[in-house]
């Protein structure tokens, strides 16, 4: 490739990526833009960039941590916690329960399989009455053990990939571990999780991106004047006020999504690839 | 069943006994889990879908208040055409009430609209960014990373950025997006595809670079061009990325929420000249959504629109997985 010149026609394609990656970004732009006007300003003209008279600081992103009658860094952490637990619990015991899927392959293990095979096509819409009363009743509805509806909710996805993966490992090697004298917890931990790396990591990218984004869940399942979570926390921007602070809602916004940005643009090679190979086995 | 001959893999039976008596640690976490999770609310949303309820916990079938009802006033029953007609109608009056609501219709047709200009518009830009993405050109992984980044950011933040946006673009035309449905349609759209397209786009790059160059220099030595190259050489071959790109596009557009309602909410409402009031913007998931919080009569109604949802969904995903399945190229 790199002693290769590139023909005129790639050069044109560039020129146009280019434009069009600009055209691309700029609703973000705009998020940035808007987050240093006040309120009357963005309502005016939300392209307008800041000038004397409406640039205000960082006045509107110390607005928007206390915005809404609920501190931003509260929503923060639960997401954070939430996050966090769901897509560990998701790994941990879907890899293992994949694992003896594949490997069993009794009755049982079929017909999990095929539940989760069901579940991955039921919308959520179907369940969520029903899901919220039953969460309410068994104490799921805090921070700490909604994970545990997550996992419930989340392993037909997850199993279904671990699946496609396992059963493309060599048996060879497990048996040797088992010859050797490794039970089935150490074949597994010792042996087998690490030959997962990287159906680990593309489960872990898809959970991840749905869990920290999801809306409706935590809506039903959480009691929502105690914990809240990003999403939430931005959609009660616009109920909590007759007229919406639009400079104050940017900047909440700018604050939620730059993290997430950031931490894409470190492990970007990462994500990208997990989704593709995440895809391909769905 | 492990007497099943396996070739070399006869000898797993070692491994398999026992890791069978390790069941309890590695599959009933998440099989509990799974019943809490799925298995209990779907059974429990078929039962309620034709219940009376306010919580799971109080709920009656629709049947039995119209059972006495039918011994104090047995004309109901002659009404209905016989004890037969009469029961079925009861039992499934939540089903009868979802389909003679207007606002499901409506959402339905909005849905199918939604779901079929933005499988195509998704799909065909996706392919044609990628397909140029994969050629020959500079700064190709930066561009798949600036594309691909709206993906990142939550539905429902995704909204209001959008409608902070359109808002000020009608502003200089004197309007605003939920003055209109069409403004609200099409904003939905311009919103999925610019999250989406980078998704569809990393999956079809998968599937181009996975095209083996050979048969692409095969086809140049035969003489074909471009065109020809990429429709009969190129196309057929991704068809299992093209698959996967139709359902996804397909399951997501049916399934939308969270943009619709932080979008247009599925304002604006109009009046209908029977002097219902439905909302012109809201798809399918939204409708259960809002129906559910019209109130108590309401929910049993709201949980038969669900059911039926979910056999919409699920009926156009096997369909149109054996659709596409079909088309692939045997390797």
């Amino acid at each position: 490739m790199k002693n290769n010149k590139y023909p005129l026609g790639s050069t044109i394609l560039t020129c146009f990526f280019a434009v069009l990656c600009i055209i691309w970004i700029i609703p973000i732009f705009e998020v940035l833009n808007n987050s240093f006007k006040s309120n009357a300003w963005v309502n005016m003209d939300a392209f307008a960039l800041p000038s004397a008279e409406s640039f205000v600081g960082f006045a509107n992103y110390v607005k928007g941590m206390t915005f809404g009658n609920y501190p931003l860094v509260k929503s923060v952490i639960y997401s954070v916690v939430i996050t966090v637990l769901s897509v560990g619990l998701i790994l941990l015991f879907c890899s293992m329960s994949a694992w003896y899927i594949a490997r069993v392959d009794n009755w049982f293990a079929k017909l999990f399989y095929y539940l989760c095979l069901f579940s991955m096509i039921v919308p959520f819409q179907m369940v969520m009455f029903s899901l919220s009363s039953i969460a309410d009743r068994l104490k799921l509805n805090t921070p700490w053990t909604i994970p545990v509806v997550y996992l419930g909710f989340g392993a037909g996805l997850a199993i279904f990939m671990f699946v496609g993966f396992v059963k493309g490992l060599p048996l060879e090697i497990e048996e040797a571990a088992a010859i050797d004298g490794c039970g089935p917890l150490r074949t597994f931990f010792l042996v087998v999780m690490p030959m997962l790396k990287p159906t680990l990591i593309s489960v872990g990218i898809l959970q991840t991106m749905w869990v920290w984004n999801d809306y409706l869940l935590p809506m039903l399942v959480l009691d929502i004047n105690d914990y809240r979570t990003i999403p939430i926390h931005v959609d009660y921007l616009k109920g909590s006020y007759g007229t919406v602070d639009l400079g104050a809602t940017m900047a909440v916004i700018m604050l939620s999504i730059t993290p997430v940005i950031i931490l894409y643009l470190f492990c970007q090679k990462h994500i990208i690839k997990g989704v593709a190979a995440g895809a391909v086995k769905g | 069943m492990s007497k099943k001959s396996r070739g070399s893999n006869v000898n797993s039976y070692q491994i398999r006994r026992p890791m069978r008596r390790m069941w309890p640690v590695f599959i009933l976490p998440t099989f509990l889990c799974f019943i809490i999770g799925f298995i209990w609310p779907f059974l429990q949303g078929i039962y309620l879908s034709f219940t009376d309820f306010m919580v799971p916990s109080d709920a009656e079938l629709t049947l039995i208040p119209a059972l006495e009802a039918a011994e104090k006033n047995p004309e109901l029953i002659t009404e209905a055409g016989g004890k037969f007609a009469y029961c079925m109608q009861a039992f499934f009056q939540n089903y009868r009430k979802a389909f003679e609501d207007p606002s499901f219709a409506r959402a339905f047709w909005n849905t199918a609209g939604f779901a079929v200009v933005s499988i195509i518009l998704i799909n065909v830009v996706a392919f044609a960014i990628a397909y140029a993405l994969t050629q020959k050109m500079r700064g190709s992984n930066l561009f798949r990373t600036v594309f691909f980044m709206p993906n990142l950011i939550g539905g429902v933040v995704l909204g209001y950025i959008w409608s902070m946006i359109f808002d000020a673009i009608l502003k200089q035309y004197g309007t605003y997006l939920t003055a209109n449905a069409t403004y609200g349609f099409w904003g939905l759209v311009i919103l999925v595809a610019w999250q989406q397209i980078g998704y569809i786009m990393i999956i079809y790059i998968a599937g181009l670079q996975a095209v083996s160059e050979d048969m692409l220099e095969a086809a140049r030595i035969d003489g074909a061009n471009g065109w020809q190259t990429l429709f009969q050489v190129t196309i057929p071959n991704v068809m299992p990325s093209i698959t996967i790109c139709t359902f996804l596009t397909l399951t997501n557009s049916f399934k939308m929420f969270d943009q619709n309602m932080a979008l247009t909410g599925g304002a604006p409402t109009i009046t209908l000249a029977g002097g219902t009031q439905i909302k012109t913007t809201e798809l399918l998931a939204l409708n259960i959504y809002s129906t559910y919080n019209i109130g108590r009569r309401w929910h049993g109604t709201a949980q038969a629109k669900a059911v039926i949802f979910f056999l919409l969904v699920a009926i156009l995903a096997i369909a149109q997985l054996t659709a596409t399945r079909q088309k692939e190229v045997q390797q």
